[in-house]
């Protein structure tokens, strides 16, 4: 009887092989994928050793990102709660354009992609980046745009221990830049909700960035607000599935 | 016994011992202050397998337990996988706070965890966990999970019977009979027709008219909105 049972074991342990090997991609849509975006920023000095796929999807109802960066470098978070938005930080996060971030890095210490468009609620891009060895801190960022200065992602996640062919998924929430008052005034918004303005150096909010509280909508309640129900957002607001692919 | 054996044995397939049967048990608490789960679905099924995915359109199966309630086609469509599959643990509607547990003795192929139910009152909202790897080792883990739209029907938040059937606009039910009536609807379309994170009920103060007949200091929630514990024996 227990050899029966290991025998057993052993061929099905035989199958997860066999299942483990295939990868835990299977939840591509191939949906509005554009992985042919050549890195922005590569170095010619070293040797690119690995290659990651992140395919990153937006879950929310109806805020349109921003084209979502991915970044990977040799370390340093790109903000911190609590803490002032950098200047290049405070771009992206009101306006959606990411290449002060971008161009704010010593080039022979990251390598970026940069989605080719916006991405729409409900719909994945997948981007793909090789990097040598010294870079295994990754970075993505997208803004919200129906928003004043709303944006989601991480900054410093190390991905050196994931293996060839692992895969990890992430959710991630909304943060507010804490650069621009959240008035959702007609003007403000960058997104089709409005077309308004996007960066503004002036800042006039708390300056620090935070968890996002949400926005406030005039459906519900906020009469000079632009943004509607169908604007609103809970937490997660979008999902990363990275996996290593060399 | 027979684990310590086959380690023993061979122990260079140590890292594919997740593929035992197993069994687990699955506690959900309804966290929410006032949202009501309909009969849960939980299944442990092979990678191939899910109950739902962010980022798709939902089947007609997720469809009818969204909009309704009715698990019925979900676990049709599990009985045709290899899934081991609980319907219904509470039984009956899980109220606020209140928790309901499965145990599930699960194949060797089995190793992700889902579930799903409707949230009430909502026209198309579900609790739901897509594809959890159950771990290897013995142990108690706990995961919060979120509050989804399944994208199929406008989330006009009028209440209206009969309207749990797919594809009728309404919301079937709210079990607290603390929604009003008269309501205009607060939208007549949905842009995303994808499984999303849901954007919340909106509300309103009137419980005679206005555009929602649910209420905006009840029927709210922000996630996560359950959490699950899983035993794994």
């Amino acid at each position: 009887m227990k050899y029966s049972t290991i025998k057993q074991f052993l061929l099905l342990t035989g199958v997860a092989v066999i299942l483990s090997a295939c990868s835990d991609n299977d939840d591509n849509n191939g949906a509005n994928v554009n992985n042919d975006d050549a890195p922005t920023i590569t170095s010619d000095d070293v040797v690119m050793d690995y290659q990651y796929q992140v395919t990153v999807t937006n879950l929310t109802h109806g805020q349109p990102f921003s084209p979502p960066t991915l970044i990977v470098n040799t370390g340093a978070p790109l903000w911190e709660v609590g803490q002032p938005a950098s200047l290049a930080l405070e771009k992206l996060a009101e306006s959606g354009d990411s290449s002060d971030l971008l161009s704010s890095f010593d080039q022979t210490q990251a390598t970026s992609v940069v989605s080719t468009g916006p991405l729409l609620p409900g719909n994945s891009v997948d981007l793909s980046l090789s990097i040598s060895e010294q870079h295994t801190y990754l970075h993505l960022l997208t803004m919200l745009v129906n928003t004043n200065d709303a944006f989601s992602g991480l900054t410093n996640l190390d991905i050196s221990e994931l293996a060839l062919n692992e895969t990890t998924i992430v959710t991630l929430g909304v943060y507010d830049a804490g650069t621009e008052e959240n008035s959702e005034l007609a003007g403000t918004i960058p997104g089709p909700a409005d077309s308004g303005t996007g960066f503004e150096t002036q800042r006039d909010d708390t300056d620090k960035v935070s968890v996002h509280a949400g926005v406030v909508t005039s459906d519900d309640g906020l009469l000079q607000s632009v943004l509607t129900q169908a604007d609103r957002f809970d937490n997660p607001a979008m999902k990363l599935t990275i996996t290593r692919i060399k | 016994m027979n684990k310590t054996n086959f380690l023993i044995v061979s122990a260079f397939s140590l890292t594919t011992f997740a593929a035992a049967a197993a069994e687990i048990d699955v506690t959900v608490q309804n966290t929410t202050h006032a949202m009501y789960f309909t009969p849960l679905i939980i299944a442990a099924h092979a990678m191939d397998a899910s109950i739902f995915t962010s980022g798709q359109a939902a089947s007609s199966e997720l469809q009818a337990m969204a909009e309704g309630g009715d698990i019925s086609g979900l676990e049709s469509l599990l009985s045709g996988t290899t899934a081991n599959t609980i319907s219904n643990p509470a039984p009956g509607l899980l109220i606020p706070g209140a928790a309901a547990t499965a145990t599930l003795s699960t194949d060797s192929a089995n190793q992700y965890l889902s579930l799903s139910a409707m949230i009430l009152p909502t026209n198309d909202g579900f609790v739901g966990l897509d594809s959890w790897k159950i771990p290897e080792e013995a142990g108690t883990y706990t995961i919060k999970i979120n509050a989804y739209d399944a994208g199929t029907e406008a989330n006009n938040e009028i209440v209206s019977m009969g309207s749990g059937a797919p594809g009728v606009l309404g919301i079937p039910a709210a079990p607290g009979m603390d929604a009003g009536t008269g309501g205009l609807g607060v939208t007549t379309s949905e842009s995303n027709a994808t499984v999303h994170i849901h954007r919340g009920n909106l509300g309103d103060d009137d419980i005679a008219g206005g555009n929602s007949d649910l209420s905006n200091t009840v029927h709210r929630w922000l996630n996560p909105v359950a959490t699950v514990t899983v035993v794994v024996k």
